[in-house]
């Protein structure tokens, strides 16, 4: 069922590289402050989730991996919209992106 | 993977959620042609969605009762008890939800279409939710119920609690999703597959390609980014905020819709999926339980502002119900703890709907009237106010005659049923059994403060708002006071391997 | 005979000894500031040492083989197939032996002449700060006292390296050699460190030690690693064992040798196995596999990687390209440190780890090429950048540098016996140097305070030229020969030898190693010339500059001969330099010590002397001598002259920098690492853990928390149960607020602590 030649690159290489990049994401969305850097941190974690997926479906020769890919994009791009209007609209009041000028609330 | 056939896909099947959602979709275009001081006729037509889906569901619940459970979408979606009882549930709040914002809206000058619009597509992603059988349609319904929802929160801009509040909840609950689709990468590498029943099959009897290591991690992320949804410790921190922020109306919604979205995936996901790793998940789960009521319970003591009261209120309800998750672990148990669970959803849904109803009844003009002071003296000026706030407080607390009170005595037999050879489930009654003691002490400052204190308690009940508040109070004492018909109804509300 | 190899220990012990001495009673030894009693201990503790080396060098004279002669176990773990057994057993061998004796012998040389120079130096220091009385002499109390607990600290750590049996306990040395190289680069760590032209650029001393400490620990890091390949490889660390086990991995598959021992094979005559084995050592192809986890590559590949990666190492200890940016910043030490790490000991670490492990590189031909050009390259650099210093010392730095690669070129070739020969030679008369620049500094200082001493320069600047007085710089040297005769001579006589010109000591080594080169490669042959070239030629510059000619300033008009415990030790160390050569003297087919050597390098061989290379190198010196008189001796240089070869233009300014290899290193290497630091600092650190982490979250849940418990301390015998109970809830509860602070992050920082906790109890769960 494994096509021998198709499997050049270890599929664990690509995990580790997706694990990689997705604790990048995580680092970035800790200590990042600007909220615009935050949501690419966010993203980063979400094309992390991607590239585990082609990977795996790639190892098992399954497409699913390979849409869920196309859905993961579609809604990143939703979040994009509505997280780029919700920072344009932060931006308009507060004149700055810094999330942590955002603590009106708290307790 | 085989070609979908028009037979497989069962259109009729996933009929209540296709009309929300399409109604939705031209909702939003009729919308255009709506004048700003017409926007009630948009109120109108999304609750005439909401009905014919309503009406399409009450088909699906007879269908059900004559056949059964049905898979859609072939196999990535499952129509059955557990999801029709949840999508009922849905659609209440979500029309609770339009009367709650009917009046609220001219008068905070936040009237816009959107907002109807945008609930009817949060509700249809709730209604998908329920009957996801399969990682990519959790997702999408979650990802569905969700953008809608940062999108409301941030409704009162330019209120900056508003947009704060959309902010933290957006930034936030991308983050979850995040862990939530990694999960599902890494379930995928695992187990080789995404729908729920493909994961068990592969965990348990060794699929394609089984790396259990990979599923389990899965399994621990899609657990976080569900646990952010619900509100459970330590995943819980945005609520507060993003409950006060939000207009209240919303947060009304969100606290019952949400949350509820969020229990009909984690269920499903971990009692399809990964029974076979039961007493791993149901360990944390039992644990993030406790967590979410001592401190969802202690830390509402505190609080002044009712509407941040009622987020903590609705962190520490999240505890209960995942007492009732973690009981669900038990094969012998996994009925009567998934019913608990749905009912106890379905009397918080009403129980925190009429809670807020009052609370939008005492809030000004400017957003301010909802601290806990304000109700100082409300029982001389509003009387049924005050009566209906204390039935929604009892309930709240579990105190009969309120269905909060049968909600929590389900949960907890079921609990100490699991409890029998399990003291982890056992301390964890005991600690919800505590915390909801515990809980009186807020609950019930606000009978209090209004029989009590004197005060001009003052309020706004307009028609909508009226009608929203009779129909929750009304359900609140029906469901303490002769719950067995929807006991009844959520004795059927199990849950289905896609059929 | 054989029992005199087992006091060997004490030539260990001794020096630890001293420093033990040092340590605890070297304060209470020195009731005036005169006093010498730590020197003087220190010094007999490694006389001591040099005693026994000869007796050790006896013992062998009537049984070559030597002995190995246990001490403790160290480390002896695991049963079946992996064991680890670290024996600390001292190596006493004919190679060892001739550590030993120069280690100790110059090292003891060196210690007497520390006594009086240290005097002078912590006098001196204790003056520019301004003690006087009962704190000066508090001051030189703590000071002599260290000084010479580090000097003998040491020397000992040279001598635990050196008589190592294994790569690991050879490691502990390395390291410990390392730290007090460290601790005494640093010697004046509170002390301002001094750029070329005297002005003082704010760092203190302690960074040169600092940067010899990190340089060195790049090195560090190839010897642990080649450390680790030859334990999984051979399977253990001693020598004896690594190189036959290497050996017989060539014939036999690996899992055949790992048992094998040294012992098992003497009788088979090891010697003859190793001649053999060198004769064919580059044909042969290495092909055996060897199991490293999932690789198995050859073994050729294996001894080739163990091999470079030593290299490594030696590039570090040995001041090599490109790791020996540490050892002209070593001069901020005491000029005694500076000698010992130069001559005696620190630096030929390199040379000898080598040619202990000649074995492996002879199967290794690849890294034998790549170290000789390595040392060839350094001695032609090195040599070149000497040309252009001023100051005394770092002029005799760089010669070091440039004498070291000259060894490392050596060994490289399979030169091991010239190696080790310019090794001894080069100890002699490169710490005749170092004492010697010691003793002209010494009389520099003492010129300068004797001229301010006379109040007669008190307010004017010093001599005619800007420059601030500083006793090293050569521009403000010049007719010392007058001052300071003794010095003189000696100095000539050290140069002369360093500059390879015969009879002399140097000439017979250096000219082993060109001749060494010659027959296996071109290339570092003409390296090496040139840089023999280079040699003399700097040097004539520097004995024209500093000792002939008019003074140059005050300072130099009012020099003093050194006391005679500083002039004793260079006259001896003179004489050594003059007839060190004898010790391999290639007439007649003698080669003392190749002889001795053979007996136990495996892979050495012994050249016979070549008149034409002798010949171009001897004349070559004599031109370059000749050179240095036309442009400094003929026309010496006067009071504000400047250099001639500054009409060389870049050329000088490129030499006189260096190569620019500092700055090079400090933008490859230095700049970025700082950024990065002040990156985790700032950010990391700072912003995130201090601000974020420590602030808002485990201080305040640490309030909460202590708030929490204290109340029902408070309120539970106060207040009755109940009413405890409910305050203590409604405490918790406004605690607990505290910890939902408002910041997005700190919720992020939540959800991942949620993370973090369930996947470890996950990876609990089930990986445990």
């Amino acid at each position: 069922m494994l096509n021998e030649t198709v499997f050049l690159v270890p599929t664990s290489y690509f995990v580790i590289l997706s694990a990689v990049l997705f604790s990048i994401g995580v680092a970035g969305v800790l200590l990042r402050r600007n909220a615009i850097l935050i949501f690419m941190s966010v993203e980063l974690m979400l094309n992390a989730a991607n590239l585990a997926f082609v990977a795996f479906a790639r190892s098992l020769l399954d497409q699913g991996g390979q849409v869920f890919v196309f859905f993961v994009m579609t809604v990143a791009a939703a979040e994009v919209a509505i997280g780029l209007a919700l920072i344009v609209a932060i931006f308009r009041s507060k004149r700055s992106t810094d999330i942590d000028e955002l603590n009106s609330m708290e307790g | 993977m085989n070609l979908p056939t028009l037979e497989s896909i069962n259109l009729a099947a996933s009929l209540p959620v296709l009309i929300l959602a399409g109604w939705a979709c031209l909702l939003t275009a009729i919308d255009l042609f709506i004048s700003p001081e017409r926007k009630h006729w948009t109120a109108w037509l999304a609750v005439l969605g909401l009905l014919a889906s309503g009406v399409a569901l009450g088909f699906e619940a007879v269908a059900y009762s004559q056949r059964g459970a049905v898979s859609a979408f072939g196999d990535m979606a499952v129509v059955d008890g557990f999801a029709l009882f949840l999508q009922g549930v849905f659609l209440l709040s979500a029309f609770l939800g339009i009367l709650l914002a009917l009046n609220y809206l001219p008068r905070h000058n936040i009237e816009r279409g959107e907002y109807y619009t945008l609930l009817l597509f949060t509700t249809s992603g709730m209604m998908l939710m329920a009957m996801a059988a399969d990682l990519i349609v959790v997702f999408l319904a979650l990802e569905l119920l969700s953008l809608p929802l940062y999108v409301l929160s941030g409704f009162a801009h330019p209120r900056l609690d508003s947009e704060e509040a959309a902010m933290k909840y957006f930034l936030l609950g991308a983050f979850a999703s995040g862990f939530l689709v990694y999960g599902i990468a890494l379930t995928y590498g695992g187990a080789g597959t995404t729908l729920l029943s493909g994961v068990v099959e592969a965990l348990v009897g060794g699929g394609p390609a089984p790396n259990p290591v990979l599923a389990i991690v899965g399994m621990g992320l899609i657990l976080v980014g569900l646990g952010f949804k619900v509100a459970a410790v330590p995943f819980h921190m945005w609520t507060p905020d993003v409950y006060q922020g939000a207009p209240t109306p919303v947060t009304a919604f969100m606290s019952v819709g949400a949350k509820a979205g969020g229990f009909a995936a984690l269920l499903r996901v971990f009692l399809i999926a990964f029974p076979a790793t039961g007493d791993t998940w149901g360990v944390v789960i039992a644990i993030i339980a406790a967590l979410t009521m001592i401190l969802g319970n202690v830390v509402a003591i505190s609080q002044s502002n009712v509407k941040r009261m009622l987020a903590y209120s609705s962190i520490a309800h999240a505890g209960y119900v995942l007492v009732a998750v973690a009981a669900a672990r038990y094969p012998e148990v996994e009925p009567l703890a998934v019913s608990a669970a749905v009912f106890y959803l379905l009397t918080y849904a009403v129980t925190n709907l009429g809670a807020f109803a009052i609370v939008i009844a005492l809030e000004r003009d400017d957003g301010t009237g909802v601290e806990v002071e304000d109700f100082a003296g409300l029982a001389k000026t509003r009387p049924w106010l005050a009566i209906a706030m204390t039935l929604f407080m009892l309930s709240l607390t579990g105190i009969p005659p309120s269905a909060g009170m049968v909600g929590k005595f389900f949960v907890f037999q079921a609990a100490v049923q699991a409890s029998v050879g399990d003291p982890l489930i056992l301390t964890v009654t005991i600690i919800g059994v505590l915390t909801s003691v515990i809980s009186a002490f807020y609950y019930l400052r606000i009978p209090v403060m209004m029989y009590f204190r004197d005060g001009e308690g003052q309020a706004n009940v307009q028609p909508a708002l009226g009608v929203a508040l009779a129909l929750t109070a009304l359900a609140t004492f029906l469901l303490g006071v002769v719950p067995a018909p929807f006991l009844q109804m959520a004795r059927h509300a199990l849950l289905t391997l896609a059929g | 005979m054989d029992g005199l190899f087992s006091i060997v220990p004490l030539i260990i012990l001794a020096p630890f000894t001293g420093v033990l001495i040092n340590v605890f009673f070297g304060r209470k030894l020195m009731p005036r500031r005169d006093s010498v009693a730590p020197g003087v201990i220190a010094s007999s503790m490694a006389g001591f040492s040099f005693l026994i080396a000869v007796l050790m060098f006896f013992a062998l004279l009537a049984n070559p083989a030597g002995a190995e002669v246990p001490v403790l176990t160290w480390i002896n773990v695991g049963d079946g197939d992996f064991t680890l057994h670290i024996p600390w057993t001292l190596k006493v061998d004919t190679l060892s032996s001739v550590m030993m004796l120069v280690v100790t012998g110059v090292g003891t040389l060196i210690h007497i002449y520390a006594i009086g120079y240290m005097h002078g130096d912590i006098d001196e220091k204790a003056a520019s700060r301004g003690l006087e009385g009962e704190e000066a002499l508090d001051f030189k109390r703590r000071r002599y006292a260290r000084f010479f607990a580090f000097f003998n600290l040491f020397l000992g750590s040279m001598l635990v390296l050196v008589t190592a049996n294994n790569y690991l306990m050879m490691f502990v040395g390395w390291e410990l050699v390392g730290l007090c190289s460290y601790l005494l680069i640093g010697f004046w760590f509170d002390s301002p460190e001094k750029n070329e032209a005297g002005q003082i650029i704010g760092v203190l001393n302690s960074s040169a030690g600092r940067k010899a400490f990190v340089v060195n620990r790049v090195g560090d890091f190839g010897m642990l690693l080649a450390i680790m390949l030859i334990f999984w490889s051979f399977g253990t660390l001693e020598f004896d064992d690594v190189f036959a086990r290497a050996e017989c991995m060539i014939e036999a598959p690996q899992a055949e040798c790992l048992t094998l021992s040294a012992a098992e094979l003497a009788p088979q005559g090891e010697g003859e196995a190793a001649a053999e084995e060198h004769g064919e050592g580059e044909a042969r192809a290495l092909t055996t596999p060897i199991a490293l986890g999932p690789f198995a590559p050859t073994l050729g590949v294996v001894v080739t990687a163990i091999t470079l990666l030593l290299l490594l190492g030696a590039t570090g200890k040995s001041a090599q390209i490109p790791l020996f940016v540490w050892l002209p910043d070593a001069m901020a030490g005491p000029t005694p440190v500076s000698a010992l790490i130069h001559a005696a000991t620190m630096v030929t670490a390199g040379i000898y780890m080598i040619t202990r492990s000649n074995v492996l590189y002879a199967m290794a031909p690849v890294s034998g090429m790549v170290v000789a050009v390595i040392g060839g390259a350094t001695a032609f650099v090195a040599a070149s950048i000497a040309v252009a210093q001023f100051d005394i010392k770092r002029v005799l730095a760089y010669s070091t540098i440039s004498q070291l690669g000259f060894m490392i070129a050596a060994v490289g070739l399979g030169g091991y016996i010239a190696g080790i020969f310019h090794l001894a030679t080069h100890a002699f008369f490169k710490a005749l140097l170092f004492l010697g620049s010691g003793s002209v500094i010494h009389g520099m200082e003492h010129g300068h305070h004797h001229a301010h001493g006379q109040g007669e320069h008190h307010d004017a600047p010093h001599g005619e030229d800007e420059r601030p007085f500083d006793p090293q710089d050569m521009r403000q040297m010049g007719g010392l020969r007058k001052h300071m005769p003794v010095t003189t001579w000696v100095y000539i006589i050290g140069a002369l030898a360093l500059a390879g010109i015969p009879p002399l000591a140097g000439f017979w080594s250096k000219d082993e190693i060109l001749l060494d080169a010659s027959l296996n490669s071109t290339l570092v042959y003409i390296l090496l010339t040139v840089a023999a070239f280079f040699t003399a030629f700097y040097m004539g510059r520097q004995v024209f500059m500093v000792f002939y000619g008019s003074e140059r300033t005050e300072a130099a008009r009012h020099a003093q001969e050194s006391p005679p415990v500083m002039t004793i030790p260079l006259i001896v160390l003179a004489g050594l330099s003059v007839v060190g050569g004898l010790i391999n003297l290639p007439v007649g087919g003698l080669h003392p010590l190749g002889r001795w050597l053979e007996e136990s390098v495996a892979n050495a061989h012994i050249a016979s002397f070549n008149i034409l290379v002798a010949t171009i190198s001897t004349v070559l010196a004599l031109v370059a001598i000749g050179l240095s008189y036309l442009l400094y001796g003929r026309k010496p240089l006067e009071e504000g002259e400047a250099d001639p070869l500054y009409s060389t233009g870049p050329v000088f300014t490129f030499l006189n920098r260096k190569w620019y290899w500092d700055e090079l290193y400090a933008a490859i290497f230095v700049r970025p690492y700082n950024r990065l630091g002040d990156f985790l600092a700032n950010a990391v650190d700072w912003q995130f853990w201090h601000d974020f982490v420590h602030d808002r979250i485990i201080a305040d849940a640490f309030q909460g928390w202590a708030a929490i418990l204290s109340r029902p301390i408070d309120l539970g015998i106060v207040d009755g149960a109940v009413n405890g109970v409910a305050q203590l809830v409604e405490s918790t509860s406004r605690s607990l607020r505290r910890v939902q602070t408002g910041y997005v992050r700190n919720y992020a920082l939540a959800v991942l602590m949620g993370v973090v906790a369930i996947l470890a109890y996950l990876a609990i769960r089930f990986l445990v």
